[in-house]
C-alpha cells in the first residue's frame, strides 16, 4: 500500500495543448509547481535541478571558473534555425567557450508574460532540453516570474553559466600581437539575416536559417590543435554588431590594429543576396553560431585544419592578420583592391535579434 | 549572372584602373563630381579612388535627399509627429537628423511621440488601414526614384477612400540641383567649385531618362556619365568621362544600360504628373532657394496634403554653428574641411545631415575613409 506522499500527484491543472499563463503560475504557489513539473521539469530533468531546491548545490574542481550572465528577449521567438530557448543555451555556452572553459552548468529565468501558450513554452522547453544535452550541459536551476498581459513581449529568458577553464590557457580580448592571425569560423551575418527576413516575410530560393549553435567542441579541438596552448590569443563570438564591432573591440583591447582581406570573408550567397535587398553589410550582422579567432601566426594553418575537420568549422577562414596601428582602425582590403575602414557602428541596425 | 559579384570583380577592377591611370593627362586635373549620394556611398565602400591617379578627384555632391531637407522642414515634421492623433512614418535615416536645438524625431519619439519607422511608402499605408483611428503621415523625402511609390501611394489612398492617410511632401528633383551647383557663386563668380564632369545619378535615371542631363552638357560644356552604383560601373564611368575630356567633347553617356533609357520609365513619369506639382521654390540645404526644383501635392488631392490637412506653419531655421554642411554638398568643402568633423560631430553625435545618411559625405569619410585622414 502506497502512502499519499508517494502516489504521483495528479497534475490537472496545466493543459499543454490550450492552456496559457496565468498570474497564479508566478506566484509561488501550487499553480507555479505544476507548471515547472509539468513543462519545464520533463525537458530539462537531471540529479540537480530533481533535488527541487532553491539552488543547485555541486562540488567544483579547483582552478579557474568562469561565470557569464545573458538575457534573451528575441523576436520573434520561433524563427528558421532555432528559437528563444535553443538561443539561451547556446549563447550561455558560447560565452564561456570563448574563454576557453569547459561549461558545466546553466541557470535559466523566465519572465512569462500573463496569455502566453502554454504550448509555446513547452517548445521552448524541448528546445532547451535538446540543446543542453547536445552541449553537454546541464540547467541546474531555475526560476518563473509572470507578469501582466502588456509587460513582457511574451517570454524573456535570462541565463548565468559557470565552467572550468583548464590550465595553461589566457584568451582574452587584449591578448592580440603584431602578427598574429585573424580567423572566422564560419559564414558570416546568418542569424541576424533569418530574422530580418523572416519579419520582412521575405522568401528566398534557399531559406536563410539561424546559425545558433554550441561552440565548445570547436574551442577544444582549436586548442588541441595549436602547438602551444597560448598559441590562441583572443576568441570571441560576434554577436550583435556583427564581426565589425567584435573585431573593433578587440583592437581597443589590445592596442593593435587589424587589416582583413574581403575576398577572404566567406559569406553564404543567399545571406549576401538578402543584405543587397535590405541595404545590410554582412559585417555588421549577428552570428550565434560562430566565432572570431585571433591566434599565433605559425599555430593558424594546424588550427583552421582542425576546424574545418569539425562540423562546426567546415567553412572556416583566415581573413586578416594583426597590425600595429597606434589608431586601432580596422581596415579592410576590398574586392577590388581599394581600402576601408571597418567601422564601430554606433547602435543595431536590426532591432530585438538575440 | 547574378548583377553583384561580376560588377565588383577584381581582376576586372585593375584592367579599368589600369585603363584611367594610362589615359589620364599628367598635365591637368579631372575634376568629376558624383551627384548621387549612394555613388559617394560606393566609391568610399570599396575604396575606388585607391585605384585612380592622383590627378583624377571625386568631389561629392548634393544627391543624398536626407543631407539637403532644411532645417526647418524637419522641425516642421516634428512638431505634427507631436500631436496626439498623428502617427509620423519615416524612414531610418530621417529619425537621427538633429533638428533645431538639438531635437530630432528619435528624442521626440523618446519623448513619447508616435514615430514608426518604414522601409516604404507601403508600410505607411499599412500603418493606416491597421489604425483606423489615428491619422498616419508619411514623410516622404527622395529625389525621383522614390517619388512614383508615393504617387502610387496617394492613388491608393484615394481609391480606397482612406480618410486617415496623408503624406508630408518634400520630394525633389535632380535636374534642377545640378542647375543649382553649376550656376552656385562658388562657380560661376569665385570659382572655388570646378567642375569638370558629373557622374549622373543611377537610379534617378532610370526613372527619368538619359534625356535631361543634355541641357547640362549643351548650356555648360560638361560631360556627363550616367553610372551604375557597383564599382566597377564606377570606374568605367571616370574611364569614360577621362576621355569626353581628353577629346573635347561634351556629350550626355549611359554607363548603365542595363536599366537606364534615354526616355526613362514613362509610366511612372506619368504617375508622377498626375499628383504632383511643381513649387515655384523650395529650400536646399547648401543650396538656398532653388526655383521649380520640388514637388508638392496637386488640388484633386488635396486631402491626402499633410500641409494642408494640418495647416502646418512654415519653418525657417539655421544649422549647427560652424556646421559645414552647406559648403560639404555643394562640393566647395571636404568633410575633412569642418573643424567639427570627428571631433564633436560623429555618426553617434551628428551636429549636421551629412554625417546622419549612409549617403551623406561626411557619414562616409568616416565610416569608410577615417585611417587617410590619420596618416596624414
Amino acid at each position: 500500500m502506497t502512502t499519499s506522499a508517494a502516489r504521483p500527484r495528479q497534475r490537472r491543472t496545466i493543459d499543454v495543448r490550450n492552456g496559457h499563463v496565468e498570474m497564479l503560475h508566478g506566484a509561488g504557489g501550487r499553480a507555479m509547481g505544476d507548471l515547472i513539473d509539468t513543462i519545464f521539469r520533463p525537458h530539462l530533468t537531471n540529479p540537480l535541478l530533481d533535488q527541487a531546491n532553491d539552488q543547485a548545490v555541486f562540488g567544483v574542481e579547483t582552478g579557474r571558473m568562469a561565470m557569464t550572465t545573458d538575457s534573451f528577449v528575441v523576436s520573434p521567438i520561433f524563427f528558421p534555425g532555432g528559437d528563444i530557448g535553443s538561443l539561451a543555451v547556446h549563447g550561455t555556452v558560447n560565452d564561456l567557450a570563448m574563454a576557453g572553459a569547459r561549461p558545466l552548468h546553466l541557470s535559466a529565468g523566465f519572465v512569462l508574460e500573463e496569455g502566453f501558450a502554454f504550448a509555446d513554452l513547452e517548445r521552448i522547453a524541448r528546445s532547451m532540453g535538446e540543446a543542453a544535452r547536445a552541449a553537454g550541459v546541464t540547467i541546474v536551476t531555475g526560476d518563473t516570474k509572470v507578469v501582466e498581459r502588456g509587460k513582457a513581449d511574451g517570454i524573456y529568458i535570462n541565463t548565468a553559466g559557470i565552467g572550468m577553464i583548464p590550465a595553461g590557457l589566457d584568451i582574452g580580448g587584449d591578448k592580440a600581437r603584431t602578427g598574429d592571425r585573424v580567423i572566422v569560423s564560419g559564414t558570416l551575418g546568418d542569424h541576424g539575416v533569418a530574422i530580418m527576413s523572416h519579419r520582412q516575410g521575405l522568401e528566398f530560393e534557399t531559406q536563410i536559417v539561424s546559425d545558433s549553435a554550441a561552440l565548445n567542441g570547436l574551442v577544444d579541438v582549436m586548442i588541441g590543435a595549436a602547438p602551444a596552448p597560448a598559441d590562441v590569443r583572443v576568441l570571441r563570438d560576434p554577436t550583435r554588431g556583427g564581426v565589425a564591432a567584435c573585431l573593433n573591440e578587440i583592437a581597443h583591447q589590445s592596442g593593435v590594429g587589424l587589416r582583413l582581406e574581403e575576398t577572404a570573408i566567406p559569406i553564404a550567397p543567399q545571406v549576401q543576396g538578402a543584405c543587397e535587398l535590405l541595404g545590410l553589410d554582412p559585417l555588421n550582422v549577428a552570428n550565434e553560431g560562430k566565432l572570431v579567432a585571433i591566434v599565433a601566426a605559425e599555430a593558424a594553418e594546424p588550427i583552421l585544419a582542425a576546424m574545418r575537420a569539425h562540423g562546426r568549422g567546415r567553412d572556416a577562414a583566415i581573413v586578416g592578420m594583426v597590425t600595429d596601428d597606434p589608431m586601432r582602425l580596422v581596415t579592410m582590403t576590398t574586392q577590388i583592391g581599394g581600402e576601408r575602414v571597418i567601422d564601430w557602428l554606433a547602435g543595431e541596425q536590426l532591432p530585438r535579434i538575440c | 549572372m547574378k548583377y553583384v559579384d561580376e560588377f565588383r570583380d577584381g581582376q576586372r577592377a585593375k584592367s579599368l584602373a589600369k585603363a584611367i591611370n594610362a589615359e589620364s593627362d599628367p598635365e591637368r586635373r579631372y575634376r568629376l563630381m558624383e551627384f548621387c549620394g549612394g555613388h559617394t556611398h560606393a566609391i568610399f565602400r570599396y575604396g575606388v579612388q585607391d585605384l585612380l591617379p592622383a590627378n583624377v578627384e571625386m568631389i561629392h555632391g548634393p544627391g543624398c535627399p536626407v543631407c539637403v531637407l532644411p532645417i526647418g522642414r524637419l522641425d516642421m515634421a516634428i512638431r505634427l509627429a507631436e500631436r496626439e492623433d498623428v502617427i509620423l512614418a519615416s524612414y531610418g535615416d530621417m529619425l537621427r537628423v538633429p533638428g533645431s536645438k538639438g531635437r530630432s524625431l528619435q528624442t521626440s519619439r523618446a519623448a513619447g511621440a508616435d514615430i514608426r519607422m518604414v522601409y516604404s511608402v507601403s508600410d505607411a499605408l499599412e500603418l493606416a488601414r491597421a489604425n483606423p483611428d489615428r491619422q498616419v503621415v508619411f514623410f516622404a523625402i527622395g529625389f525621383e526614384t522614390t517619388t512614383p511609390p508615393t504617387a502610387v501611394a496617394i492613388r491608393a489612398a484615394a481609391e480606397a477612400g482612406l480618410s486617415n492617410f496623408s503624406v508630408y511632401c518634400n520630394h525633389v528633383l535632380t535636374p534642377a540641383a545640378i542647375n543649382a551647383i553649376l550656376d552656385a557663386p562658388e562657380v560661376r563668380q569665385i570659382d572655388k567649385v570646378e567642375i569638370d564632369g558629373f557622374l549622373g545619378p543611377s537610379h534617378v535615371s532610370v526613372v527619368i531618362g538619359s534625356e535631361p542631363y543634355v541641357h547640362f552638357a549643351e548650356e555648360y560644356r560638361k560631360p556627363v556619365v550616367i553610372a551604375g552604383f557597383e564599382p566597377l560601373d564606377v570606374l568605367q564611368s571616370i574611364l569614360m568621362l577621362i576621355r569626353q575630356l581628353n577629346e573635347g567633347r561634351a556629350e550626355v553617356e549611359n554607363q548603365y544600360v542595363r536599366a537606364v533609357t534615354p526616355q526613362g520609365n514613362a509610366k511612372a513619369q506619368v504617375l508622377v504628373s498626375e499628383v504632383f506639382e511643381l513649387r515655384r521654390s523650395f529650400e536646399w540645404r547648401g543650396l538656398g532657394e532653388v526655383p521649380y526644383s520640388a514637388l508638392r501635392i496637386k488640388d484633386a488631392f488635396a486631402q491626402f496634403d499633410a500641409e494642408k490637412r494640418f495647416d502646418m506653419a512654415e519653418i525657417r531655421a539655421d544649422g549647427a554653428k560652424s556646421c559645414e554642411c552647406p559648403s560639404v554638398l555643394r562640393g566647395a568643402k571636404k568633410p575633412t574641411d569642418c573643424k567639427l568633423f570627428a571631433t564633436v560631430c560623429t555618426p553617434e553625435t551628428p551636429l549636421g545631415s551629412c554625417m546622419v545618411s549612409d549617403e551623406g559625405a561626411c557619414a562616409a569619410y568616416y565610416t569608410y575613409g577615417r585611417f587617410r585622414e590619420a596618416a596624414e
